[in-house]
């Protein structure tokens, strides 16, 4: 008998702020969305300010729309096999203002 | 089969098969498919976006050096967009769930992605627009591929359905093939009106949303008379349009027998009917109207055709064109006036805050010699092929016009020294359309040979009124008594000095006011091609004495409404047919 089948799904998460002095602009965030599609989780971001707002972390596109300027107060949070790896090295990748400065 | 009712402003009924332009000139051909080729559709925006990002990396491996970091960036983020599942899904669904074809589905979400990153009040982040705007272009420009049409080389008829027409769009028109024009915005003024006018082409606008319902090779007809276009008529509405096209066809026909009969009143005074016209090749169809010369040539065209200014023979082969096709008959041509439109205000680093007031026209061409001085150039060695004269638009101030005449001669001086022909006693004239010009006339018409009065613009400097502006122009109005006396006096002062006047605004070509011209002295008019017959007519059909009447009963008035409703009376009696 196993419990593996109902075992819930890894989730990780993980606030951040974004340092580099640009923001999260085009480059920065197609460095996001490339780690991001590396892993098989579900890698969602939100923006912590007024009314939450959630994105797709591997689509560029959205990631623009959230309009992350430096400051800015971010949630990531990984639903999937490889959550905590996902969370802990994109979280890194925002924390080292991505090897920009 | 759908009927959209719109502004009439060119008559004429057509019947032909649509071409629909879409942002930068790119036409996408059809907007819808059939449920079937849903799959089709799918795999030919598979490929787009696989041959896009192909390119994008192509590009992009040729600037790799650490030198071209940054725009590398820019094509990572452009392939990254390519490759976002978010866009592509979108665009799919568009395909699948509207039956819409993969151009129109790239052009509806790009838009729509654009619509939100414009919304962002973050500078840089908004101006990522661009961004899209490229994607969409490139992906536009794969899928629409050799289907992409040559504007200036179509094969068949067509009438062409726009937002607006820009004028770098209508320069660029093979106008032997554009058979009418249906576009959503616009008013009587614009420049889609004023271009099919000068073509002779039906024309309707302010349709609202035309570009939307109407795909690439639709049955469509434009019934420029009653401001009406009807997509995919039916059998019933065809041939309902086809007799109203021959009706009207029959009746210009009628007008056309006037073509070479001279512009003679009823006792016997002669006057000049001319044509404006933007482009050389409308002379032809100017002439076959009746027109017995060019009373105002627009230069602008030369500018807006092309992305970049114009050379010293780029004028130079226009006017020679033009001049060629006149046979001897007098070409006016206006010198530059541009400002206060788009072309210029965005070219601009600070857009002026009240550029109808600000650098236009002459003042424009006074602030770059080296530019005026191309034209002018041209326009001195075009001299002796034919009948030019050269007008200066704008003119405020005596200054002005002696500024714009002292840099003829030194022109002039420069051709000599150079030892090229040129036509010395080239006859100047001064537009006058700002007030200060026609309360000075007395003393400008002592420095030219010619006035040429631009009712357009003198209206909106007299009035105060933007006629573009829907909330305000209905106060636009020839009619106004203020309007009026400032023509009059224009007209006495060139009479007085024994110089040319005529008219080259619209008022000229609107029959309404033939009687009232011609009855406060006027000898020339100057309109649009089509218009011509019906002015003559009226001219036909008077005496000076009762022309005379009218004027003087008119300047007695103290109301547009006045003015308006009498002349109509008058006119009516002429011209049963015509109100």
């Amino acid at each position: 008998m196993s419990f593996k089948a109902i075992t819930p799904m890894p989730t990780a998460e993980r606030e951040v702020i974004i340092a580099n002095s640009l923001g999260l602009h085009a480059r920065p965030a197609m460095q996001f969305v490339d780690l991001a599609s590396t892993f098989s989780s579900r890698v969602i971001v939100q923006k912590q300010c007024g009314e939450c707002y959630e994105v797709d972390g591997k689509s560029v596109m959205q990631m623009i729309t959230l309009e992350a300027g430096v400051g800015t107060k971010l949630k990531i949070r990984a639903d999937g096999e490889d959550a905590d790896a996902a969370v802990r090295q994109l979280a890194e990748l925002v924390e080292n203002k991505f090897g920009e400065e | 089969m759908d009927i959209k009712k719109g502004i009439a402003v060119s008559p004429g009924v057509v019947i032909s098969t649509a071409l629909v332009l879409d942002a930068e000139d790119l036409v996408i051909p059809r907007r819808q498919i059939e449920a079937c080729a849903v799959e089709e559709e799918l795999a030919r925006l598979r490929q787009a976006v696989a041959q896009s990002a192909a390119d994008l990396q192509s590009l992009r491996a040729s600037i790799a050096s650490d030198h071209g970091k940054e725009i590398a960036a820019i094509f990572d983020f452009h392939i990254g967009l390519l490759k976002d599942k978010t866009v592509i899904n979108q665009i799919t669904a568009e395909i699948v769930n509207n039956h819409s074809t993969a151009e129109h589905a790239v052009s509806v979400v790009m838009r729509r992605l654009a619509a939100t990153f414009q919304r962002m009040s973050d500078r840089y982040f908004s101006e990522r627009v661009k961004d899209l705007h490229d994607i969409e272009k490139r992906l536009l420009r794969k899928l629409i591929g050799s289907r992409h049409e040559d504007l200036s080389k179509l094969e068949h008829d067509v009438v062409i359905i726009a937002h607006d027409l820009l004028p770098s769009q209508t320069a660029m028109l093979d106008r032997t093939r554009v058979k009418g024009f249906a576009t959503d915005v616009g008013g009587r003024t614009s420049h889609t009106a004023i271009v099919a006018r000068a073509l002779g082409i039906p024309a309707v606008v302010g349709l609202g949303n035309i570009t939307a319902e109407v795909s690439g090779g639709d049955t469509v007809i434009i019934d420029g008379s009653r401001g009406v276009v009807i997509v995919n008529p039916d059998e019933q509405q065809l041939a309902e349009h086809r007799e109203f096209g021959e009706r009207l066809f029959r009746f210009e026909t009628e007008l056309q027998k006037l073509r070479d009969l001279p512009a003679e009143t009823r006792d016997g005074v002669r006057v000049s009917v001319l044509a404006n016209i933007e482009f050389p090749e409308e002379i032809d169809e100017a002439l076959r109207r009746g027109a017995e010369g060019i009373g105002l040539y627009r230069t602008e065209f030369l500018y807006l055709a092309s992305d970049h200014e114009p050379t010293e023979e780029d004028h130079y082969r226009a006017y020679v064109d033009a001049i060629s096709r006149l046979d001897g008959r007098q070409l006016v041509i206006r010198t530059l006036d541009l400002g206060a439109d788009k072309y210029t205000q965005e070219k601009q680093l600070n857009p002026e805050r009240n550029p109808f007031l600000g650098d236009r026209s002459i003042r424009l061409c006074l602030h770059d010699i080296p530019m005026f001085k191309r034209q002018l150039r041209a326009i001195l060695r075009a001299s002796v092929q034919g009948n030019v004269k050269i007008m200066f638009p704008m003119i405020t101030t005596i200054m002005e016009l002696r500024q714009a005449t002292m840099v003829l001669r030194d022109v002039m001086e420069e051709l000599e020294d150079e030892g090229i022909e040129m036509k010395r006693d080239l006859q100047i004239g001064a537009m006058i359309e700002v007030p200060s010009a026609a309360i000075m006339a007395d003393q400008i018409a002592k420095e030219v040979r010619f006035f040429s009065i631009g009712t357009n613009d003198l209206i909106q400097y007299t009035l105060a009124v933007d006629r573009t502006n829907e909330r305000v122009a209905g106060l636009f109005s020839p009619a106004h008594p203020a309007v009026l006396k400032l023509i009059r006096d224009t007209i006495e002062a060139a009479a007085r000095n024994n110089i040319d006047c005529s008219v080259c605004g619209e008022m000229a070509g609107e029959p309404l006011y033939t009687l009232l011209l011609l009855g406060l002295g006027l000898k020339t008019f100057s309109m649009n091609g089509p218009d011509i017959p019906e002015v003559k007519k009226v001219i036909r059909s008077t005496t000076m004495e009762h022309a005379r009447w009218v004027a003087q009963q008119v300047m007695s008035f103290d109301s547009e409404r006045q003015v308006m409703h009498f002349l109509k009376e008058e006119t009516r009696k002429l011209l049963p047919e015509a109100f």
